[in-house]
């Protein structure tokens, strides 16, 4: 009893309460103060808005550089010998210092500048004009300035991703100034052309050809891991490739930076939205089930063909699923994506155990083999599976949603796709072949044979990822 | 003084290590090796890539002991590391002229 007494006692004071409230507000609701309420509600909702989509923005840039340092470090130091495992490391890590650098004074103005179709002006030299407001034209709700530092860490992990092909024998300083160079002359004009103002082959800003390409399978993947091929081609094999033994020395380390690279590329991907709203959750959804799908598929054949299902085959598999699930993401449900990566895991795998060795050359970590050949896979398959209930980007003149892909009616689009991996692979290998040039003539490419048979931690760096002392 | 060299697997290090105890063994001396006798090596594959390694892990257990106790300890070793299949290992013995005791300067049998 006298628990329901107190109850019915709350409920009156609380009666008596909010009417005294309406009382008191009610009087004072006249027509200027409604109109003058509701444009600061309005205010009020977009600076929420804003803040959302920035956390998830900032939050992925962090994500972004993660897969760079520790992700691809660790993914790529786990695969080479012992000798070699600081080199490699050390090449992931200064595209981290380098890239931010070249991203401050020029590149960001390159790549995002209004420019012409193929490359970006010189307006934002030295961030010039990147400030906390938007940039409506890339993003309305979050500051230019996050926007800028998303796309670099994309900067950051491209040339990054390319170290795979020429592991364990290029010098330090000519990586150094072929990545120098590779950023302007592939890089930043390939991201112009697809995401940048008046780009080439921008589909949400009107490109020429519009490419679907949500979060960089042209710009990232074909760009690196062709470049990686012409890379691997130009400086010839390894010492001893294929007869010695060049096995992994350490793929628990390549596990672990698999793993980060997995989880990364949620902010690769879903970040990609530039915002935080339905479509990054599309993205986020697709990434996943791509790599998820991607791992049984190079695991599985791996399987069928071998006998074992390695775990080497399988963290392979996952990251050529994220490659091919890359420009697919913000355009697919789930179910293609599982399609796409199930398809993309089993072809990287024949890539690189059953073509690489075919042809002979040595894509020392298979940049190629997974980022070129995922990346091409991925970019064809968008343009067949993009869908237009998940992400309505071409509209006709009146504003009606028009079909994305192949499987919607719009054969076009797989023509267009075509044309955006034929422009990546055209860029990658004319601008890597004349890059490569330019560095073998002044400082030369690869390390002496002495430097080799030593290892490029000592003879690079002058230090030893481990170092074993018998006493201490 | 002898010195024996029994070179076994691996898994038996913990069981060779015992049995030596039990029959009062006070010192030895343990080292990791790679080699193969008769034992041939495995194939580890890595993205298709195909791999012999055809030196094995292996242990390596030295001890330098008086000659009345060699006999006993081999068949501890054999009785602890046996498992009957081809890569059980070896065990080698040698005659040693001199063993010193460097905190005293002891010599011969005492210095064991």
């Amino acid at each position: 009893m006298p628990y329901r007494m107190c109850r019915g006692l709350l409920f009156l004071v609380l009666l008596a309460f909010t009417s005294n409230l309406f009382a008191l507000v009610a009087p004072e609701m006249g027509a200027s103060d409604t109109s003058a309420r509701l444009a600061k509600l309005e205010q009020q909702t977009a600076d929420a808005k804003s803040s959302a989509d920035n956390a998830w923005m900032l939050t992925s840039s962090a994500l972004v550089l993660m897969m760079t340092g520790p992700g691809l470090a660790l993914f790529y130091g786990g695969l080479v010998r012992k000798k070699n495992v600081l080199s490699v490391m050390m090449q992931s890590f200064a595209m981290m210092a380098i890239i931010s650098v070249l991203w401050a004074i020029c590149g960001y103005s390159l790549a995002f500048g209004s420019g012409t179709s193929f490359i970006g002006n010189l307006q934002h030299l030295f961030l010039k004009g990147v400030t906390l407001d938007a940039e409506p034209a890339y993003s309305a709700t979050i500051p230019q300035q996050t926007f800028m530092i998303y796309q670099l860490m994309f900067a950051i992990i491209t040339p990054a991703l390319i170290t795979g092909a020429f592991a364990e024998r290029m010098k330090f300083s000519a990586m150094a100034l072929f990545m120098v160079l590779w950023s302007f002359l592939v890089y930043d004009p390939m991201a112009h052309m697809v995401w940048g103002k008046g780009g080439l082959l921008n589909a949400a800003l009107g490109g020429h050809f519009p490419t679907l390409d949500f979060a960089g399978g042209t710009v990232v993947h074909v760009t690196s891991g062709v470049s990686a091929l012409v890379c691997a081609l130009y400086l010839g094999r390894r010492l001893g490739y294929p007869h010695e033994a060049m096995p992994p020395h350490s793929v628990v380390l390549s596990f672990v930076g698999a793993c980060m690279l997995w989880v990364g590329w949620f902010g690769f991907n879903a970040g990609s939205a530039l915002s935080a709203g339905t479509l990054a959750t599309s993205a986020f959804v697709a990434t996943h089930f791509g790599s998820a799908a991607a791992a049984i598929g190079w695991a599985g054949v791996e399987w069928l063909h071998r006998g074992k299902a390695s775990a080497l085959g399988a963290i392979s598999g996952a990251v050529a699923g994220l490659v091919a699930i890359t420009p697919a993401a913000g355009f697919v449900g789930p179910m293609p994506a599982l399609v796409i990566g199930l398809v993309a895991g089993a072809f990287c795998y024949m890539m690189v155990a059953k073509v690489k060795s075919k042809f002979g050359y040595d894509d020392s970590l298979d940049a190629f083999g997974v980022h070129g050949a995922g990346g091409t896979l991925g970019a064809i398959l968008t343009g067949i599976f993009a869908s237009s209930a998940i992400n309505p980007i071409f509209k006709d003149a009146n504003g009606n949603t028009l079909p994305s892909g192949m499987i919607q009616g719009n054969f076009h689009q797989v023509l267009n796709q075509l044309v955006g991996v034929a422009i990546a692979w055209a860029i990658a290998i004319v601008g890597t072949l004349v890059i490569l040039k330019i560095v073998d003539v002044t400082i030369g490419l690869r390390v002496s044979t002495e430097h080799e048979i030593q290892g490029l931690d000592l003879s690079q760096h002058g230090e030893e990822g481990y170092y074993w002392e018998v006493s201490t | 003084m002898t010195k024996i060299e029994a070179i076994i697997q691996t898994s038996k290090l913990e069981s060779v290590k015992n049995a030596l105890h039990d029959i009062g063994v006070e010192g030895m001396t343990v080292i990791e090796v790679r080699g193969h006798g008769r034992q041939k090596g495995h194939t580890e594959v890595y993205r298709g890539r195909e791999y012999t390694v055809d030196l094995i892990p292996k242990i390596k257990i030295e001890m330098v002991v008086a000659d009345d106790v060699v006999e006993k300890i081999e068949r501890a070793i054999i009785g602890a590391a046996q498992t009957g299949k081809i890569g059980d290992g070896k065990i080698f013995r040698s005659r040693i002229d001199e063993a010193i005791r460097i905190r005293n300067d002891e010599r011969g049998d005492n210095a064991l």
